[in-house]
């Protein structure tokens, strides 16, 4: 990936929360690239970092508690760290836009929709009224979101699960960002609401030519939607890697279980795998690899020391000793 | 589509949870004070609380004067080294009289507050839990009373009880009950849904068992909160209807009784209305904090 | 939304005729005779009879009750005892008193409370949050009948700025309705912070941030009206506790209200002034519930009209 084609990188991002228990790492250490017009797919279990990973782009980490204590977030030339906060402004939504896991409670209940779509382009584009409503309208088109110029004139409790998230789409891509980060967008809806938001990002993104970072903690949405993969645990980075090699070459023992806990259809398994244990607290991790308490292929060095991201095949990385060298 | 999948390994064993229960009751009242001993208001309050109830139990020891005492060459003393803060129109001691005057405040601040806590607990449990009429009837009957301005209320239960320090708790009692029962109800509601009491019903546990050891329990935070912040507000109540002449009667060294027979004098001899009044303030505060600091200790707790 | 309305008021109903009931019969099982409190001494006991007759004091206590409600619904509230004047147009005389003082002393809490509210969220765990929340505890705390006297020995007194009594003139309002105020500031800056925080933690204000709206724009935009809806449920509480509050003030400022009569029926023992009073009271908390209500149907679009 050469430089121009980077829209986003990240180097060394770390993001803690200064907790009365403690100091928790929600982001420890992470570095990735967005390369323009692609899907960068980060998966893990809940409480992985994912979600912060995403807030701390766009500098929405609630504060305090917590704080980006290092690292650099280059978009477009700019580090968004270095950015004073009216700049900030400018790029949310308009750049950078994001949607939300729960389009239940991520849009305003005292505000018709067509009003909380039309805030951003009276913000960013300085359209007025009748221009905004005109643009929300077309958005809401855009998004297949029926009978658009009603719509526009309704509560979000009025509205399906899967209508409010088209309706963030709506919102998020008003402006043509050039990046969108959308956390878990399908999670809360219906399986087959799911599969048509789904087609309808992919279809956007190839009208809007964005970047897409696609958070999710199911694999199969990484399958159809992503170029390029994160595996993250702990705040960490696991694995890292295009799609293709990661599903059909997958490394760490994390991403093996991952994978093996997809339900397949074409086989008939009796019982799903399980990766045993749960997500470790990370107020207190283990020593050495943060996942060998659940790892089957344990060894001393596990134990004792964390491995560093090891290259493997080209572009391939894992944090896993048993490809170190 | 919608692969999911759920990392999780099922604890099998009773003693393993039994274990875990116990840890979490133990990392709970930690959590608990935790987040009180950071609230250093609360602390506060705290401790004046508890000064105020030493000094409330050994009144009798540390007054200066007898608060009774009446010596009309002793009139409107101001404030000096024998008579801290002066004496009133009777020439009693009224550092003693606020000494003996906080015996009645904490009396008055936990009976009625506790009559009325049980009465709205047991209501509340019942109209949640039975549901139909009988929570159509108590909640009604609690609406009515809340409909009341609560002083007003009191005051009418004062007319037709006559005025007296024992009828301030019944009146107290019959104001304050309706807003516990709304508060348990809305719980028991909540808790009547929850797995544990589902499965408790469905063994065939009885009604009476359930809502004792099951739902009760469980609306103690809430009742703990609603305690603390009940008496400074039934302390209040006390004071106001002693003001108006409806209350504790003379020679009673109630502090509401005192700032009212001390306001005729409020030009020429200040001290006499105004440091009764200083008293009421600080426990009142005190208990405001100390309910404060808990229930924001709590909240997490009481949001689950 | 009409149907709404409709609907609440006749729900404010049984309330209406439960608080009668209620009243009722605390104040009419009160003993002693009444007519022979009016009279006083050297009264031969059957002309007590025949008054007692009179004012059907004799007839079973149902028929009193429903006598009493349905005189009340045509506006008869029975003589006062004391000053033989209609109940109903003594109170009339003195509700704008009331009014007055708890709208003036109502608009001073909300003056005082919601942007101190707002501010302590702007600049939360700063220390003027802290100074604000401890200075709104203090005004909760603080006895209404204690700080009425504090003020005026201060501003009568030793500064000589407002009259220490009276209702003569708009500048004797002003004490009285600080003072009845001044715990209602406290409660409703309190209820704007904690109702504005846990605003603050919803997802749609995450949203609104990610659109890159300001600081000021969530909050006043997104925030604000949002948290409203509690500082709306609360002015129609406060309707009771600006009541309960007069009564206090009223007697210490002598302003003559419904506080005041209230005060001096139970001095009197003069039970229907008592009576008419206290109900008089409880119909203004109802009407400010039921206010309420309808205000936050027209806040909140979820609240369902049927």
């Amino acid at each position: 990936m050469s430089d121009n084609d980077v829209m986003l990188s990240v180097e060394g991002l770390k993001t803690y929360f200064f907790t009365d228990k403690g100091i928790v790492p929600a982001v420890d250490d992470i570095s990735f690239a967005v390369g323009a017009g692609k899907v960068l797919g980060i998966v893990g279990e809940s409480g992985c970092g994912k979600s912060m990973t995403a807030l701390s782009i766009l500098r929405l980490i609630p504060t305090p508690p917590g704080r980006i204590v290092a690292g650099n977030i280059l978009f477009a030339g700019k580090n968004l760290l270095d950015l004073s906060v009216k700049q900030m402004h400018s790029i949310r939504g308009n750049e950078i836009s994001m949607i939300f896991q729960e389009p239940m409670t991520s849009l305003n209940p005292v505000y018709t929709v067509g009003k909380q779509v039309m805030e951003v382009l009276r913000l960013h584009q300085n359209l007025h009224k009748e221009a905004a409503r005109a643009k929300a309208i077309e958005m809401f088109n855009l998004v297949g979101i029926p009978e658009a110029e009603k719509r526009i004139d309704t509560y979000p409790h009025q509205l399906s699960g899967g209508l409010r998230q088209r309706v963030m789409i709506a919102m998020a891509l008003s402006c043509r960002p050039k990046l969108l980060i959308a956390d878990e967008p399908t999670t809360a809806l219906d399986v087959t609401v799911q599969a048509q938001i789904l087609r309808l990002m992919k279809n956007l993104q190839d009208e809007i030519d964005s970047s897409i970072i696609l958070i999710t903690h199911d694999l199969g949405v990484i399958a159809e939607m992503c170029d390029d993969v994160l595996v993250m645990y702990t705040g960490r980075i696991m694995e890292q890697a295009d799609v293709y090699s990661l599903f059909e070459n997958p490394l760490h023992p994390y991403t093996k279980g991952l994978l093996q806990s997809i339900p397949n259809l074409h086989k008939d398994n009796e019982s799903l795998y399980n990766i045993k244990g749960l997500v470790p607290n990370l107020l207190n991790l283990a020593d050495g690899c943060k996942f060998h308490p659940r790892c089957e292929f344990v060894q001393d060095i596990c134990i004792e020391k964390e491995p560093e991201l090891f290259e493997v095949t080209k572009g391939h990385f894992v944090r896993c000793w048993k490809y170190m060298g | 589509m919608a692969l999911k999948f759920k990392l999780q390994k099922k604890d099998s064993g009773m003693k393993k949870k039994k274990q875990a229960l116990k840890k979490a009751q133990e990392s709970f009242l930690q959590d608990l004070f935790r987040a009180f001993r950071k609230n250093k208001l609360a602390v506060l309050g705290g401790v004046i609380v508890i000064l105020f109830l030493i000094m409330a139990i050994f009144a009798p020891f540390i007054v200066p004067h007898d608060p009774y005492a009446v010596e009309i060459d002793l009139q409107f003393y101001e404030p000096s080294s024998k008579y801290l803060i002066g004496t009133d129109m009777f020439g009693r001691d009224i550092l003693s009289r606020i000494i003996y005057g906080s015996r009645i405040s904490l009396i008055i601040g936990l009976i009625p507050t506790l009559i009325s806590m049980i009465v709205g607990t047991v209501l509340g449990m019942i109209a949640g839990y039975y549901g139909g009429k009988i929570d159509y009837f108590i909640m009604r009957l609690a609406d009515i009373v809340l409909a009341f301005p609560s002083l007003l209320l009191s005051m009418v239960v004062m007319y037709t009880l006559g005025a007296s320090l024992l009828n301030i708790f019944i009146a107290l009692s019959v104001v304050g009950w309706a807003r516990t029962a709304r508060v348990v109800r809305s719980q028991t509601l909540s808790l009547k849904e929850k797995e544990f009491v589902e499965g408790a019903r469905a063994i065939g546990v009885s009604k009476q068992v359930i809502l004792l050891r099951h739902i009760f329990p469980n609306c103690v935070p809430s009742l703990l909160v609603l305690f603390t912040l009940g008496i400074p507000e039934a302390i209040m109540s006390e004071a106001s209807l002693s003001f108006l002449g409806v209350g504790a009667q003379p020679p009673t060294p109630s502090w509401g009784l005192m700032v009212y027979r001390g306001k005729e004098f409020i030009f020429s001899a200040p001290w006499v209305a105004i440091t009764p009044g200083i008293a009421i303030l600080i426990i009142v505060l005190a208990f405001n904090f100390l309910g404060d600091g808990l229930r924001d200790a709590m909240d997490p707790y009481m949001k689950q | 939304m009409g149907r709404y309305i409709v609907k609440r008021i006749l729900g404010a109903i049984p309330i209406l005729i439960g608080v009668s009931l209620i009243l009722f019969i605390l104040l009419n099982i009160v003993p002693g005779d009444p007519v022979a409190l009016m009279m006083k001494e050297h009264i031969s006991s059957d002309v007590v009879a025949r008054v007692r007759a009179q004012m059907h004091l004799d007839d079973p206590g149902y028929v009193r009750y429903f006598r009493f409600l349905w005189n009340a619904l045509h506006g008869d509230f029975g003589m006062s005892y004391k000053l033989n004047r209609p109940v109903a147009s003594l109170l009339l005389n003195a509700f704008p008193n009331t009014l007055m003082l708890a709208l003036a002393a109502a608009i001073f809490s909300w003056i005082v409370g919601i942007p101190a509210g707002i501010i302590s969220v702007v600049k939360k765990y700063s220390f003027i949050d802290y100074f604000f929340m401890g200075f709104a505890l203090f005004g909760v705390s603080m006895p209404v009948f204690w700080s009425g006297l504090i003020m005026q020995y201060i501003f009568s007194l030793k500064l000589g700025w407002l009259p220490a009594a009276g209702f003569y003139s708009p500048i004797c309002i002003i004490m009285p309705a600080i003072v009845l105020g001044w715990s209602s500031a406290g409660v409703i800056a309190r209820l704007t912070r904690s109702s504005l925080l846990e605003v603050m933690g919803n997802d749609y204000i995450r949203t609104a941030r990610a659109k890159g709206l300001t600081e000021a724009a969530v909050l006043v935009h997104h925030a604000l009206k949002n948290s409203f809806l509690p500082v709306v449920t609360i002015m129609a509480i406060q309707v009771a506790s600006l009541l309960s509050g007069a009564v206090i003030t009223e007697s210490i400022f002598g302003v003559p209200g419904i506080g005041r009569i209230a005060v001096n029926a139970i001095q009197d023992r003069d039970m229907p002034l008592l009576q008419g009073a206290v109900l008089f009271a409880t119909f203004l908390v109802i009407i400010g519930n039921l206010a309420a209500d309808i205000l936050y149907s027209y806040i909140d679009p979820r609240i369902k009209y049927d």
